[in-house]
């Protein structure tokens, strides 16, 4: 697995020489803009062979959002950043934690119940819980990082297991912790107390939706990891052991080591995607609370490219996506699992588009080093 | 991606290859077993022919999706995508199953599983995607595209709605009276080890769906063609070395795309199988996960189709349990699986690994006191038994297991050499 | 020269071959007449574009000009099928051999048309693995066999399909002096029953030895073929260099009496048998100890063992008298050793990272790379330039990703990283390995430079002449043991020579 995602790792933070800097943002862009628009046209083609209407799909996706809808977006995008980034750290350990989804939901559900239980007043009670979701998701996935260091068994087939085993431990633990909601079949924990809920902010005075508190946790987060990652010893190491392991072994990087403190960051980090919501919006943890985070952040990982800023486009771009098919149901008959089909597209045509665009970049450098020395062309490296 | 990584993984144990006989006398050791587990443990729904039958039913679809998993990783491609295959596979027999009869539901099934395989083989060979990333996207868009297509499709037919078909036509169906009644006699007599004989018999030879007898014929097929044809040592070649296989004249990247197609073509057939003959009817969200437990099964069964089947016949068989008897049934398992830690931990520490034997021996003592301790298992927690069993195989196995060489490795074109 | 030869019927005649990839140019104005019935040898240094060559032969690269004759006749090789076709089999430096098949598995491979899969493959396999003598088993899997058995795996791939003309890419470098032999024996079998066979090598003496006909090539371009009777093995190298040799000749002694590097009974077991035994070595300040052996005899057990990147030896490694047994990699590097890997692109670089980040790769805890717990990166880049300009290493600028460098100026970064935190022990693995001249004779100078300021340097190197021209000590390991220790001042390559296979131990 060594070559996964390993392309242009190291590309941001990276100044570039004077004309090379301009290419290498051209091509920065162009690739995600690529992307966007083969995934669009794949969807438009296949809106046209079901024989709904493209143009009113399009219309109505690509108008302005109303308030509400506003609101809604940063708050999706929020808990999209959350997972995203949690998925990230792993991506730039060369980890695929596909366990995301079931660390978010154990701590969840953990947190929910610590803050159900009120043990302590007011906010105290919120950073209990908080702390709760991160240790929980961090032991969950430091399961997997356990079993990758000790028994060689790969983080993606673990964590695919342990997110099933996460859907069933907490339905059985759900149905232990649930409490009796007369006049709903809905089963969830104790409501968080008034006290330690988190508030919003009102964006627009003419709708009462707020934008989630929360929002600030994720910038913090995001923050935290553009400075761990880039600008820290530990994040060199990280990004070292994630472009070759190898390299990582004979610098005196302890890769064991690494591969379980980054398995613990990310889980821990998964462990607040659920928070937003919970303190936010639903304020206990019942069957309806929203699954699939996980498998998104992957998605909007790549998209932006394990960087923080370019993780919150793509946060944004998924919440957009949803917040405007909503509607396309009741306005056109068309179902607004559409997006779904464009969302995942998206995965596939900005992977590619980027190993294009990498491979491109190569050539282009390698030819500008040559010509910058053009008293001998080497002839090494013609046998690699 | 790989199951064992080879950076961390202590230097695999040459592991000796299971014979046919010694597969033969394990079958038999098992049987013995199940009647002996019958018997002491009370549970008698553990061993019925109802029981096997349904577990038939329930194996199925998860065989299928291993089948599919290990013909794309045989050919060096990491298959998770195969959960939206599958998702695929069960709107195709909804849609033509129910639009134009049940053998063009079983094709349309294969036809649209093969159309996520042909998308994840468009990504992962042409054009050198991350197979991990690949098998998510196709897993969000089969599922995204079959609730676009579901609406679309069933939204005002009679009995549909916008998340399920109307019912479907059964598939033929067929017993053999002269065997089926005899053997149901016998198993009524409680006998040991000979009621449980004839409970498997009787499971084999009544009310079977033809297509269950076909999807069985598949796994003997698979074996055939892949160990037995130079199709198949070509096809294994690209997932053990494919550089090798380019030095010699072999088309890679051909191969790898005909297995993709084919395992998404199984898969389809699987989830196909889920709404033909499991039930009859399509419905969202009925593949339920038997994707990811299909690769499970197929790491179960380390890359072989006997192994898998085996895998498959064991999830399904806990599954059955969890909806037949709930609970008990499987609670009399537990018995099982501790004396087999505990066994194992013994010849560990024989063998001087201390700390694994440890490790072992404690899980067998909690299971084993799991067991005297309660009655019965919570129903939520039997769902997981597929997959504690394949992080279990994975911890303590991991050294014996062997996966293709050249398994989710990027291939390119001129490799060799 | 050529012209004692002229009896045989030439059986490839490639004219004009060039190959160009972006940036460099692997082969241009190549031409070769092969003969049936001979061997014929290509020599050339590391990238000298020999392996190029090859590939084009056995239709794996495709060549941008010039043309391929077999037989007499033109061909264009799209693929190896289209060698195997023509009667072209190649057996690859790294073997081309799916580990989890069998040996009839792997060679009936792509040629199941001629006697199937089974029984008929398999009394072919048998009567060409007894015609030849090389004693394969149809049956066995090919993980469970040696180097030299895998090699003749590969010699029955290639004789199976009834191939003319076999290329062996760098057949020896894997094997110990005896397969060398058997190897060379199963060459003249061939030779005898007329088929061609190009043997790519840069270890001169063995060609001499096994060769009819030698090509010279140089910067991708072929500069003389010459009967191997008429030349020794200083002319050719002579011709490979295209210039004297340059030499690393010994300078006077600077070695001290104070003991920087102590390993004491080193003992490493492997899997079947030791890897290291009672490994005990000396190295003082200011000192060289060369390590001379054929490789895979415990060389990179030892370096890594050294460097705590092994783990399972026991015995004892003190720096300056510290014991640094069970310290980690990173402490002992901390405590001051430098490492110059043997393979520079898996283990001493980030390839795909600017060159101012693999500054600071394995550096990530000291001065000037870091502030406190956070990278610095500015001192990075500064130290970074300092480097590219004390080292010569040939780039427009610090941000270029490693990747683009050539073999020789990644070297020359690596070996001025490694000597940036003042180290008082470089442990330098094949450090010329693969590096054009100029920078072979950069790389020299620096560690010479090194050493009179006090460093201890142990050396691994399968050159025999840098070893004896950088040395102070020689010692000569053979099966993980050390067994003999000479002076560079009075020893020979032949003698060495000697020494690594047993001969005289």
């Amino acid at each position: 697995m060594s070559e996964r995602l390993r392309a242009n790792k190291f590309l941001f933070g990276n100044d570039g020489m004077k004309s090379p800097r301009n290419t290498k943002l051209a091509l920065a862009i162009g690739a995600p803009v690529l992307a966007l628009l083969a995934a669009f046209l794949i969807t438009s083609l296949v809106l046209i062979l079901a024989g709904d209407d493209v143009g009113g799909v399009w219309g109505q996706i690509l108008s302005f959002p109303t308030h509400r809808g506003y609101v809604n977006i940063i708050n999706s995008a929020t808990v999209y950043y959350l997972s995203a980034v949690a998925v990230a750290i792993g991506f730039r350990m060369n980890l695929f934690n596909i366990g995301v989804d079931g660390q978010y939901r154990v701590a969840a559900f953990a947190a929910a119940v610590v803050a159900g239980e009120g043990w302590l007043p007011g906010y105290f009670n919120t950073a209990l819980a908080m702390v709760a979701a991160v240790l929980v998701g961090a032991a969950w996935a430091g399961i997997a990082g356990l079993l990758r260091v000790t028994r060689g068994v790969s983080e993606v087939i673990s964590t695919i297991m342990l997110n099933a085993i996460a859907t069933a431990l907490v339905a059985y633990l759900l149905r232990k912790a649930a409490v009796e909601n007369p006049g709903s079949n809905i089963t969830a924990t104790k409501e968080v107390p008034e006290g330690s809920r988190i508030g919003g902010f009102t964006l627009f005075g003419d709708v009462p939706a707020t934008v989630y508190g929360m929002v600030l946790l994720a910038v913090a987060v995001g923050f935290a990891y553009w400075f761990i990652i880039n600008k820290t010893r530990f994040g060199f190491d990280l990004r070292a052991t994630g472009a070759s392991e190898t390299a990582a072994v004979s610098s005196g990087i302890n890769v064991k080591k690494m591969i379980i403190i980054s398995m613990l960051l990310s889980g821990g980090a998964a462990g607040l995607v659920g928070l937003p919501l919970l303190f936010g919006n639903d304020y206990a943890y019942g069957s309806t609370f929203q699954s699939g985070l996980g498998f998104a952040g992957i998605a909007i990982a790549l998209l932006g490219r394990n960087h923080p800023i370019g993780i919150a486009l793509g946060a944004l771009l998924f919440a957009f996506l949803d917040e405007q098919s909503n509607p396309l149901q009741i306005l056109l008959d068309v179902s607004p699992d559409i997006v779904k089909i464009t969302q995942g597209t998206i995965v596939l045509t900005v992977v590619i588009a980027y190993e294009v665009v990498r491979r491109y970049g190569v050539r282009i450098e390698q030819r500008r080093v040559s010509s910058a020395l053009d008293d001998e062309p080497a002839t090494e490296g013609a046998s690699a | 991606m790989s199951v064992v990584t080879d950076a961390i993984a202590a230097a695999p144990a040459a592991a000796k290859k299971l014979s046919y006989g010694w597969v033969m006398i394990g079958l038999a050791a098992l049987l013995v077993l199940f009647s002996a587990l019958r018997v002491i443990t009370g549970a008698d729904d553990l061993a019925s022919s109802g029981t096997l039958r349904a577990t038939l039913v329930a194996a199925i679809p998860i065989g299928l999706a291993g089948l599919g998993g290990l013909w794309s990783e045989r050919a060096g491609i990491v298959n998770i995508g195969l959960e939206g295959m599958m998702i695929l596979g069960t709107f195709g027999a909804g849609y033509f199953g129910y639009f134009y009869g049940p053998w063009q539901g079983v094709v349309g099934a294969i036809l649209l599983g093969a159309a996520g395989g042909l998308l994840h083989a468009v990504a992962t060979v042409i054009f050198g995607v991350d197979h991990i990333v690949s098998g998510v996207a196709i897993n969000i868009i089969a599922l995204g595209a079959v609730q676009y297509l579901a609406a679309l499709a069933f939204t005002g037919v009679p009995g549909g709605g916008q998340t399920q078909s109307p019912s479907i036509d059964k598939l033929p169906e067929f017993t053999v009276t002269a065997l089926s009644d005899p053997l149901g006699d016998i198993e009524g007599k409680d006998w040991f080890v000979v009621s449980d004989v004839a409970a498997v018999l009787r499971a084999l030879v009544t009310n079977l769906s033809i297509l269950t007898v076909l999807c069985l014929l598949l796994f003997g097929l698979t074996f055939w063609l892949l160990w037995r044809t130079s199709f198949g040592l070509r096809l294994r070649s690209c997932g053990e070395s494919p550089a090798a296989a380019e030095s010699l004249g072999v088309n890679v990247i051909r191969y790898k795309f005909i297995a993709v197609l084919i395992s998404g073509g199984l898969a389809g057939l699987g989830g196909g199988f889920l709404a033909l003959v499991a039930s009859s009817t399509f419905r969202e969200g009925q593949t339920g996960g038997r994707g990811y437990i299909g690769l499970a099964a197929m790491i179960f069964g380390n890359w072989r189709p006997g192994g898998l089947l085996a895998g498959a016949g064991l999830f399904g068989y806990t599954d059955t349990l969890r909806l037949r008897g709930g609970g008990e049934s499987i609670h009399g398992l537990l018995l099982l699986v501790a004396v087999a830690l505990v066994l194992m931990a013994v010849w560990q520490i024989r063998k001087a690994r201390k700390v694994a034997g440890a490790v072992t021996l404690g899980i067998g003592i909690v299971i084993g006191l799991w067991y005297f301790f309660s009655d019965s298992i919570p129903e939520d927690l039997t769902g997981m038994t597929p997959y504690v069993t394949t992080l279990l195989v994975l911890a303590l196995f991991s050294q014996r297991l062997r996966m293709p060489a050249a398994d989710g490795k990027p291939y390119r074109k001129g490799s060799a050499g | 020269m050529n012209s004692t030869i002229t009896s045989q019927d030439i059986v490839v005649r490639l004219r004009d071959i060039g190959k160009t990839f972006p940036g460099v140019v692997a082969n241009h104005d190549v031409n070769i007449d092969l003969r049936a019935g001979t061997v014929h040898a290509i020599v050339g240094e590391n990238g000298a574009g020999k392996s190029t060559l090859m590939k084009i032969l056995y239709g794996v690269q495709k060549p941008d000009s010039g043309t391929i004759e077999v037989n007499g006749k033109q061909v264009t090789l799209l693929s190896p099928a289209d060698a195997i076709a023509a009667g072209v089999g190649m057996v690859f430096q790294h073997f081309m051999l799916a580990d989890n098949l069998t040996v009839l598995e792997n060679v009936v491979l792509g040629a199941e048309k001629m006697h199937g899969i089974g029984d008929g493959a398999r009394k072919r396999i048998a009567e060409i693995s007894k015609s030849y003598g090389l004693d394969l088993d149809p049956d066995v899997l090919v993980e469970d066999l040696g180097v030299g058995a895998r090699q003749r795996v590969e010699i029955l791939k290639v004789l199976y399909r009834g191939a003319k003309i076999i290329i062996l890419d760098e057949p020896t470098s894997v094997l110990v002096p005896q397969e060398v032999d058997e190897l060379f024996d199963n060459l003249r079998d061939l030779k005898a029953e007329g088929l061609a066979v190009i043997f790519i090598s840069h270890k001169l003496d063995e060609v001499l030895s096994v060769a009819d006909e030698v090509t010279v090539i140089r910067r991708g371009a072929t500069i003389d073929t010459v009967d191997a009777k008429s030349v020794n093995s200083r002319q050719l190298a002579e011709m490979m260099v295209g210039s004297e040799l340059p030499n690393p000749s010994t300078e006077t002694s600077t070695v001290t009496d104070r003991v920087v590097l102590e390993v004491k009974d080193m003992n490493l077991p492997g899997p079947s048998r030791a890897l290291l035994t009672d490994i005990s070595l000396t190295i003082h300040a200011g000192e060289i100890l060369g390590i001379a052996g054929v490789e895979g005899n415990g060389q990179a057990e030892l370096v890594e063992s050294i460097m705590g990147i092994r783990h399972g030896a026991t015995g004892v490694v003190a720096l300056g008298g510290r014991d640094l047994s069970h310290a980690s990699t990173r402490d002992r590097r901390e405590a001051g050793i430098g490492y110059i890997p043997e393979d520079r692109q898996r283990h001493g670089l980030l390839l795909d990272a600017p060159l101012w980040e693999n500054r600071i790769l394995g550096h990530q805890t000291r001065e000037p790379n870091v502030n406190g717990p956070l990278i610095d990166r500015a001192a990075a880049r500064k130290d970074t330039q300092r480097i590219i300009e004390e080292y010569d290493v040939r780039t427009p600028g610090i941000d270029v990703l490693a990747r683009a460098l050539s073999g020789g100026n990644q070297q020359k970064l690596i070996v001025g990283r490694e000597m940036a935190s003042d180290p008082v022990l470089l442990i330098a693995s094949h450090p010329t390995r693969g590096v054009d001249v100029g920078a072979q004779a950069a790389i020299w100078s620096h560690i010479k430079r090194a050493r009179r300021d006090g460093l201890a340097v142990l050396l691994i190197s399968a050159d025999l002449d840098e070893l004896i021209g950088l040395s102070d000590t020689i010692r000569v390991i053979l099966r993980g043991k050390l067994v003999g220790e000479f002076d560079p001042a009075t020893v020979t390559p032949a003698m060495l020579g000697s020494a690594m296979t047993g001969a005289d131990a």
